[in-house]
């Protein structure tokens, strides 16, 4: 096995250097989520201002991969619109499930590609979406958020 | 081991790892990319030697029916398959088989007495012994495994009876200076573990056996991290109920173990019903078989209990005392080795008074999940996360720990393994340097 196909110098870096750590106010929803496997848990707000996702903030603990990956997805989601960033939640989604079958587009998940080794890894696939599972349940509660609200992560 | 190998080694000579290895197929398996297996989660679960395999094979092949019924030559066989196990098993924890009950692992077999006694309530007052409700209390200890916690809130909530529990120390010892203001003429029942599976901590259990018939309540032992690897013996350490699991102990799957005092299981009502458990079925009513029938509702798992029974005669071949000088060196060797390294540290006492062999640590800027891949990653296999003891964990202010966990097949040298990987975690994430 070869450890850096996991983790790629991407996800060591927005381990080491989160981007948009801490919980801010305001915020239209929130969600807590916890790994009860292993105890990970993180809180996350959404910020929703004229049909985007204006702030994405949240705190947590965790492993390197939960944490990079909600990192990741602040960049991801923020400055887009609720429809994108669900569908960009998709793509990710798939990608995490597709037990390294699935080859990710990097002009939709950016950063987001780093994680493709880690999808070949069943038991980190939960660490890998925790955030995201936070992000949608957030985003439930806001008033655009009826799609998120139908959208299953398994 | 072919079964004369450690038979005929005097009881002076440690262990032989090597005849004990050949014995589990599974041992000589690699793992990502070739690496050899270094499997240090035997708390999680344990691997099977093929006397065991064998054993259960032979049963299927030979003597396979269900058992407490029919007549015919094989369902005779496979009682008499079913019960020698069971008198294997009993003799192994120093009790008779009739206090033995067969369940699906020890979870089930804590959850038969939590339902026990929830059912006692309604089945009238020769079972007061058996009742808890609002007034009564059930005592247990913060470093329970999920199992030996759940189902006594769960209890508690059904009948209004209050939950409370010993705290633990810093150093992962049970905090026994309450005793006395815990354990009182309102206590029902006294839950705990014989041997944290997170901690590796060995509890007093005479001490708390004393306490609790002082004011009259029950005990049950959660054994299922000492019976595998130490000699125990239930009828010497007085508890009344005591529960472990045959896949933890060189066995399948599917099976654990319910002991109850005989007068307590003949007294107690039952919890699952149906089938097999029944003295005589009227349409009006039911009256119930003695104990340990009364408790094996259902055609019960035969060759898990066949298989059991083999490996309590291997660990019995073996040598139990052999056993745990065994581990009891891999675990000095480990606690020695991880204290040493710096940023290491470890949850649970550091030194060997009381100790079993597992060995929990958190490794400073390494979080235990991205530990244990870089583990596997050389073929190290451990348990990550809160280890079913998440009370415990918060307690120590941990989120999560990584737990090596030896048994009789691990050898020194694994124990470097591990330590040498433990090295190769901090080195990858930057973590070994200031």
């Amino acid at each position: 096995m070869n450890l850096e196909s996991m983790y790629q110098e991407i996800i060591l870096d927005h381990y080491k250097n989160p981007h948009g750590r801490g919980l801010r106010e305001p915020y239209d929803g929130e969600s807590f989520q916890v790994n009860p496997t292993c105890g990970d848990e993180v809180t996350l707000r959404v910020k929703v201002a004229d049909g985007k996702v204006s702030d994405v903030s949240y705190e947590g603990q965790g492993c390197s991969i939960s944490q990079a990956a909600t990192s990741v997805l602040t960049d991801l989601v923020t400055g887009h619109t609720v429809e994108e960033s669900l569908t960009t939640m998709d793509a990710f989604v798939e990608l995490m499930q597709g037990r390294g079958k699935v080859e990710p587009d990097e002009d939709v998940l950016e950063d987001g590609v780093a994680f493709a080794g880690v999808a070949k890894y069943p038991a980190r696939v939960k660490c890998a979406l925790l955030g995201w599972m936070a992000f949608k349940d957030a985003l439930a509660q806001t008033p655009h958020g009826e799609r998120a609200a139908n959208t299953v992560i398994e | 081991m072919t079964t004369t190998v450690s038979g005929g080694t005097p009881d002076s000579l440690p262990l032989d790892v090597a005849a004990v290895r050949a014995d589990f197929p599974i041992l000589s398996r690699t793992v990502r990319d070739g690496k050899p297996l270094v499997y240090l989660d035997s708390g999680a679960t344990s691997q099977r030697p093929v006397q065991v395999l064998d054993a259960e094979r032979r049963f299927l092949e030979t003597a396979n029916a269900a058992v407490h019924r029919g007549a015919h030559q094989l369902a005779e066989e496979a009682t008499d398959a079913y019960e020698d196990a069971r008198a294997r098993i009993a003799e192994f924890v120093g009790v008779v088989p009739g206090e033995l009950v067969f369940t699906k692992n020890a979870t089930e077999g804590i959850n038969l007495v939590a339902y026990a006694m929830s059912n006692a309530v309604t089945a009238g007052p020769e079972m007061e012994r058996f009742t808890v409700g609002p007034g009564d209390e059930v005592v247990i200890t913060e470093m329970e495994h999920h199992a030996n916690l759940v189902p006594w809130q769960q209890l508690c909530q059904r009948t209004g009876a209050t939950l409370r529990w010993f705290g633990v120390t810093d150093e992962g010892r049970l905090d026994l200076s309450n005793i006395d203001e815990l354990i009182t003429e309102r206590t029902k029942l006294v839950a705990f573990t014989h041997q944290s599976n997170v901690l590796g901590t060995i509890n007093p259990v005479r001490t708390l056996v004393e306490r609790a018939r002082q004011v009259g309540a029950l005990t049950l032992l959660d054994a299922c991290q000492s019976v595998p690897h130490s000699p125990v013996d239930f009828a010497a350490l007085g508890v009344d109920f005591a529960v472990f699991s045959g896949h933890k102990m060189l066995a399948p799957s599917g099976i654990g173990v319910l002991y109850g005092r005989r007068k307590l299981l003949e007294a107690m009502p039952p919890f699952l019903t149906g089938g097999s458990m029944i003295e005589m079925v009227r349409m009006e009513g039911s009256t119930f078989a003695p104990p340990p029938q009364r408790f094996e509702a259902g055609v019960p798992m035969t060759s898990q209990a066949v298989g059991l029974g083999a490996a309590v005669e291997y660990l019995s071949v073996v040598g139990m005392d052999r056993v745990a000088a065994h581990e009891h060196a891999l675990t000095e060797r480990a606690l020695a080795e991880l204290t040493a390294v710096p940023g290491v540290r470890v949850i649970g006492p550091t030194d060997m008074e009381s100790r079993g062999g597992a060995v929990s640590f958190v490794i400073d800027g390494v979080h235990p999940h991205d530990a244990s891949q870089v583990l596997d990653s050389l073929g190290v296999a451990v348990r990550v996360g809160h280890h079913c003891a998440w009370p415990l964990h918060r307690r120590l202010g941990v989120p999560a720990t990584v737990r090596a966990s030896f048994y009789l097949y691990n050898e020194l040298s694994e124990v470097d393994a591990l330590v040498a990987g433990v090295r190769e975690a901090q080195r990858f994430f930057g973590a070994d340097r200031p």
